[in-house]
């Protein structure tokens, strides 16, 4: 019958190259907690890597490690161990899998690269842009390991950024270099600093036109690709490998584009993917929208590192500016306006909302939006219910069936 | 027995909680139909249920000229050339029968559908509701087994009812505590089934909203026609229901086989 067929699809070639390059990562991190030889600061995904990385620290992120549980379906069983302790079942799911993960010593690195333990850490930095879970997150190793914490709190549902805001994101982002100076026991170094903010502009402008080749049509990878490929910007930006990669990628997409290559072969469909993905049926979906000749070509997501507002000249005033001009920090009007500029770039027909339970922050379809932007745009959205690392909040079959009666709609156009 | 029905189509619409099949003829005339408990084995109630259809429409398996197969379990159906989602199928059913510009509304045994056509029967968008009993079919099951009142006599209870006895809760289970406390209190039966058919249209009209024109489909209102009475008050609209309400899916699914529709597997 029409069940998606495993389908055997050309591997984009810098693939390899990642798996080393996360490997690399892992081992230096896992080498220095043992050794000692080098601080580790644990990081949120978008909080002030470029200033820690400039002061000297390895840097963990503890969402990667939980779309690592989460993509390893390792998430739905460890998130009970944390609603045991108080952490309810309807906040983030990768705070809740990650401290599962931590009391019942299991993580996915031990498969991947039999690493026992994600890195010890020497100090947890946090900011609120992306939400408070975060903090509640670091707050709770902070507690369990005596480690201190520190942060950045952000302003929320902002619709123009004002000057006065940006003066408080820069000084509190200032305000952590004498508490991180406490743990590295050295001075601060301006130029190392400006040269880390060097190398996470360069990373950003070099994954923004990764994600901008998808506009090709057809286009040459996918949304499920990026969710992959993105791993360097999120975890080493602000290093010169994390560049170093996207200059090898870059090329192979553009030479994909020139060769009129399609990462779903026939593509029929194109749409944008507003939300977190479900790092736990990432495959199952791609195939689906593969046998639907369905290329997801965008998302909020995967754009959502990009900071090309970093400048070296400027480096407290300029990481405010990059890491508060995020869509996650901004108001309604901003945010459909964003996915309407998207909508003219990369023409898709049509609009999934994925409304994840345990991330509101991150599920934009609860206040109108989905029926505001279908009407002003033209095209149908649809909303799927799921989780990004929760398979208890997941119907696939509905999952499934909401998206081939989608795709059958936008074939009745 | 003889054959006399010529060319025909057939629409298998496999629900989670019942299995449905519709035949048309080539004039797109139901000849046979036939309802059955989906079970545990989709494949051999879709079959059964194809058997019973083919015998009142007086036809063999040989004059089928196609089959499609929706709903839940439309991958098992082994005797179908292709599939199509229950929405697709709900909206060409709804279609055939109303043709016009209209909000569907669904409601299934297991989960509900809220769909808008234009006036030439194209989706213009869709809904299902969540992963959860509220508003379906399950929902009125649950209450009569608690109630300890056959599913069958809740349509005339409901519609003899003096009040309304309205219930707070989304949730199955909460709604099940919320019946009890409501008999401890010397509520009547009656007004509290009216008050859970309620419950059931709360739970459907805050999926979307409605245009001009309803059409409300699915086994639910097959069994109980007071709510869609109920409906109609409510919404300050008349309400279209077709003449088998549990069947537009399947018939969908046939008219889909004539136009040769479908995913072929
Ligand atoms: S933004 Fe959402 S997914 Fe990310 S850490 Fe916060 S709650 Fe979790």
């Amino acid at each position: 019958m029409s069940e998606e067929k495993k389908t055997t699809r050309r591997q984009i070639a810098a693939a390899k190259t990642l798996k080393k390059f996360m490997a690399d990562y892992f081992y230096e991190m896992d080498d220095a907690a043992k050794t000692g030889s080098q601080k580790i600061a644990w990081c949120t995904s978008v909080g002030p890597a470029e200033l820690l990385r400039g002061m000297g620290f390895l840097v963990y992120y503890p969402e990667n490690h939980g779309a690592m549980l989460g993509a390893t379906r390792m998430s739905t069983d460890l998130i009970p161990y944390a609603n045991a302790l108080g952490y309810s079942p309807d906040i983030c799911s990768y705070l809740t899998c990650d401290v599962g993960s931590y009391l019942q010593k299991k993580t996915p690195l031990t498969m991947a690269y039999n690493i026992e333990s994600v890195p010890r850490p020497d100090v947890l930095v946090f900011n609120t842009n992306q939400c408070r879970d975060v903090q509640d997150w670091f707050a709770w190793y902070s507690r369990e390991l005596n480690v201190p914490l520190v942060g950045v709190h952000t302003h929320r549902d902002i619709g123009n950024i004002r000057n006065y805001q940006i003066k408080d994101i820069a000084s509190q982002i200032e305000d952590l270099v004498p508490k991180l100076e406490e743990v590295t026991g050295k001075k601060f170094d301006l130029a190392r600093f400006k040269e880390a903010l060097g190398y996470s502009r360069r990373t950003s402008e070099l994954w923004g036109a990764c994600l901008e080749e998808a506009a090709a049509i057809p286009s040459p990878w996918t949304f499920f690709d990026a969710t992959i490929h993105m791993a360097p910007a999120v975890v080493s930006r602000g290093t010169k490998e994390a560049n170093d990669y996207y200059e090898l990628l870059l090329p192979e997409l553009q030479q994909r584009v020139k060769d009129d290559f399609a990462a779903v072969e026939g593509e029929k469909h194109r749409l944008y993917w507003e939300g977190m993905p479900i790092w736990g049926k990432l495959r199952s979906l791609s195939e689906q929208f593969y046998s639907l000749k369905t290329c997801v070509v965008a998302s909020t997501y995967c754009n959502s590192w990009i900071f090309d507002q970093l400048d070296p000249d400027e480096p407290f005033e300029s990481m405010a500016v990059a890491y508060t001009e995020l869509f996650i920090v901004r108001d309604e009007l901003y945010k459909e306006q964003y996915i309407t500029d998207c909508y003219n770039k990369f023409k898709f027909d049509g609009i999934l909302f994925h409304d994840a339970k345990t991330c509101p922050n991150n599920s934009n379809n609860r206040y109108g939006m989905p029926e505001r932007l279908s009407e002003k745009l033209g095209i149908p959205v649809l909303t799927i219910n799921g989780d990004l690392c929760d398979l208890r909040c997941y119907s696939e079959e509905q999952a499934k069936t909401n998206i081939e009666a989608f795709i059958e709609q936008l074939e009745e156009k | 027995m003889t054959n006399d029905a010529g060319s025909i189509f057939v629409g298998v619409d496999v629900g989670a909680s019942h299995t449905k099949v519709a035949i048309l003829d080539s004039e797109k005339k139901l000849i046979g139909h036939s309802v059955r408990k989906s079970g545990t084995d989709f494949t051999d109630s879709a079959e059964n249920c194809l058997n019973s259809a083919l015998e009142m429409a007086n036809a063999l398996e040989e004059n089928i000229v196609r089959c499609v197969s929706t709903g839940y379990g439309r991958k098992n159906v082994p005797f179908s050339q292709g599939t199509k989602t229950e929405i697709g199928c709900h909206a060409r059913g709804c279609y055939h029968y109303f043709p016009m510009a209209m909000t569907i509304v669904d409601i299934g045994g297991q989960d509900n559908k809220v769909i808008k056509l234009d006036a030439k029967g194209r989706r213009l968008s869709f809904k299902m509701n969540r992963k959860c009993a509220a508003g379906t079919g399950a929902f009125l099951e649950e209450m009569s087994l608690r109630l300890e009142i056959p599913l069958e006599d809740m349509d005339a209870l409901a519609e003899g009812a003096e009040n309304m006895v309205e219930l707070g809760s989304y949730c199955t289970v909460f709604s099940a505590t919320e019946v009890l406390g409501k008999i401890r209190q010397g509520k009547k039966v009656p007004d509290i089934v009216k008050g859970l058919f309620f419950s059931v249209i709360k739970r459907v009209l805050e999926m979307d909203s409605l245009t001009d024109r309803v059409v409300i489909t699915g086994g639910v209102v097959a069994h109980n026609p007071y709510l869609v009475n109920m409906v109609e008050e409510i919404t300050e609209r008349e309400i279209m229901v077709p003449e088998y309400p549990q069947l537009t899916g399947a018939v969908g699914a046939a008219l889909f086989a004539m136009e040769k529709g479908g995913h072929n597997g």
